[in-house]
């Protein structure tokens, strides 16, 4: 039960340079593979989820290569061999 | 022992000018100038910050005809406009008085006719300033995800620059935008997705190392290349005689450029380039892709994303970064934000072709029709005098326009042909 999230630049100090990381979440949603994530690098979920513990405003996630704003935002599935991308929201026109 | 005689911090020599730091729009977090575009404690994006010096009208009076004239006011160096650029800018700001009496406006209408730059559209400036920038951080390639303008105005600005260029667009854009932008030499990449797609990918493909030395204009230089956008702002200050209009009705996409007009009337205000008279920002969507106008109309300041679906595909932006901050303006001003169909962003772009000669592409389309909807609504003073937008240049949607005009006729080369065709009245 492997989902693989792909961490961008600015968030690399937290994972040894590591672009990828597998994690095994006990919980299949993005929520769950959050809470993975912080296990293998500390501290990443404080920059992801604001103190109410919602998605900042200014970063965009992707499970499957869909905006989890138009799923279910951190409850949306992520099932074995998921793929999730974390990105600033920060670009465009 | 030397003693090394240092420059002063606002030395006109220094790489970014007057440009001091980058600094986090919603914690606050300073960075130093760098080609970093997030804040790493909140993801929010990053702007850079100035210590200006004093600047005069005339200081800028006496400057080039292009943004360059700005140059003390954007993060480059004193001899940007000396380095091989597009020198875009200073274009056009037309008095409309045919569209307004089509509109029942008794206040001024101006047009700021940006149609009028090197590659027809306003990105031309952006990208001047971010190519200015990249030189100064060793990023040699230029890059960007576009919706068609932005792609013309990068290939043309690296293929002046004699700069490799990779640009990445929806492979569903205009016809007349993809060829305008491979006419450059760039290497041009046609991605299945939408516009949003695209730049999910640029962002992506940073920290990749086959872009190590890739400046994507509008991602990792983005903090100096939104600043072109003031120039924008500056311009229609200087060009009414050193004063601000009431009103201004601009395009919204990412909602960069509506926030950095404002940043651009703001500065001149606080360097006391112009007097502090009260202005309204309104800002025009298209239907298919309003998800700033409905944050708008339903009292939200977070933007929820929307999938595209409108003709105005250089505004199809339907994850738009910067819409909170665009809120924001509008709020503050006290404006509004309007969204117009297809049918009626057509309509725009021949009203104002057929009132004033100026042929504009759909995002023009969109802000002549939104203007025209927000007056009949009663937001927009028809009292006051207003500035429109036009970011860019009809030719360039050809497809939107084609099938509702054309020839009156096809007749044969004679004198009788032609006084029948006219109903036998000429």
């Amino acid at each position: 039960m492997s989902v693989t999230v792909r961490v961008p630049t600015i968030l690399r100090t937290y994972t040894d340079g590591q672009a990828e990381v597998v994690v095994v979440p006990e919980v299949e949603t993005l929520s769950g593979v959050l809470s993975a994530l912080e296990v293998s690098a500390p501290g990443i979920g404080a920059r992801v989820l604001d103190d109410d513990g919602k998605l900042r405003r200014f970063v965009n996630v992707y499970v499957n290569d869909d905006d989890v704003r138009f799923l279910d935002g951190l409850d949306t599935p992520t099932p074995d061999g998921a793929s999730v991308s974390v990105i600033p929201a920060v670009a465009g026109g | 022992m030397s003693t090394a005689i240092l420059p002063s911090a606002t030395t006109t020599t220094s790489p970014f000018g007057s440009a001091s730091h980058l600094q986090c729009r919603e914690c606050g977090a300073r960075y130093s100038l760098g080609a970093e575009y997030a804040c790493i404690e909140c993801f929010g994006p990053l702007e850079v910050g100035y210590e200006f010096g004093t600047v005069t009208r005339e200081q800028i009076e006496s400057g080039p005809l292009s943004i360059w004239r700005y140059s003390a006011l954007l993060p480059v160096s004193a001899t940007a406009a000396l380095e091989p650029n597009l020198a875009p800018g200073f274009t056009k700001l037309v008095r409309a008085d045919n569209l307004a009496r089509a509109l029942g406006m008794t206040g001024v209408l101006w047009v700021k006719d940006d149609s009028g730059n090197p590659t027809h559209s306003f990105k031309d400036r952006v990208v001047a300033v971010a190519q200015s920038a990249a030189r100064r951080l060793g990023l040699s390639t230029l890059s960007c995800a576009s919706t068609g303008n932005l792609a013309n105005a990068v290939a043309a600005a690296a293929a002046r620059g004699a700069q490799p260029s990779v640009v990445l667009i929806p492979s569903d854009l205009e016809p007349g935008k993809v060829v305008t932008t491979a006419a450059y030499g760039t290497t041009l990449i046609a991605v299945e997705g939408n516009y949003d797609d695209v730049n999910r990918l640029c962002s992506e493909l940073i920290g990749d190392p086959v872009t190590d030395d890739w400046g994507f204009v509008n991602v990792n230089l983005r903090p100096y290349y939104a600043e072109g956008s003031k120039t924008l702002g500056y311009e229609i200050a200087e060009q009414l005689g050193w004063r601000l209009p009431q009103q201004v009705v601009i395009p919204i996409a990412s909602g960069a450029l509506l926030t950095k007009v404002d940043k651009g009337f703001r500065e001149f205000i606080d360097l006391g380039l112009v007097e502090e008279t009260p202005y309204r920002i309104f800002g025009a969507q298209a239907v298919g892709c309003s998800p700033v106008e409905q944050a708008f109309r339903a009292g939200h300041d977070v933007v929820r994303p929307v999938r595209p679906d409108t003709i105005a595909k250089s505004l199809a932006i339907g994850n738009p970064a910067d819409g909170p901050y665009a809120l924001d303006v509008v709020r503050r001003t006290g404006g509004s934000i309007g969204a117009v169909t297809d049918e009626e962003i057509v309509e725009g772009i021949r009203l104002l072709a057929e009132t004033e000669g100026i042929f504009a592409e759909t995002a023009g389309g969109v802000t002549v029709a939104t203007l025209r909807a927000l007056l009949r609504s009663g937001e927009l003073d028809p009292t006051a005098e207003t500035v429109l937008l036009n970011t860019g240049d009809g030719l360039k949607t050809l497809d939107a326009v084609s099938p509702h005009v054309g020839p009156a006729g096809t007749i044969a080369p004679s004198v009788s042909a032609v006084v029948d065709l006219l109903g036998g009245a000429a």
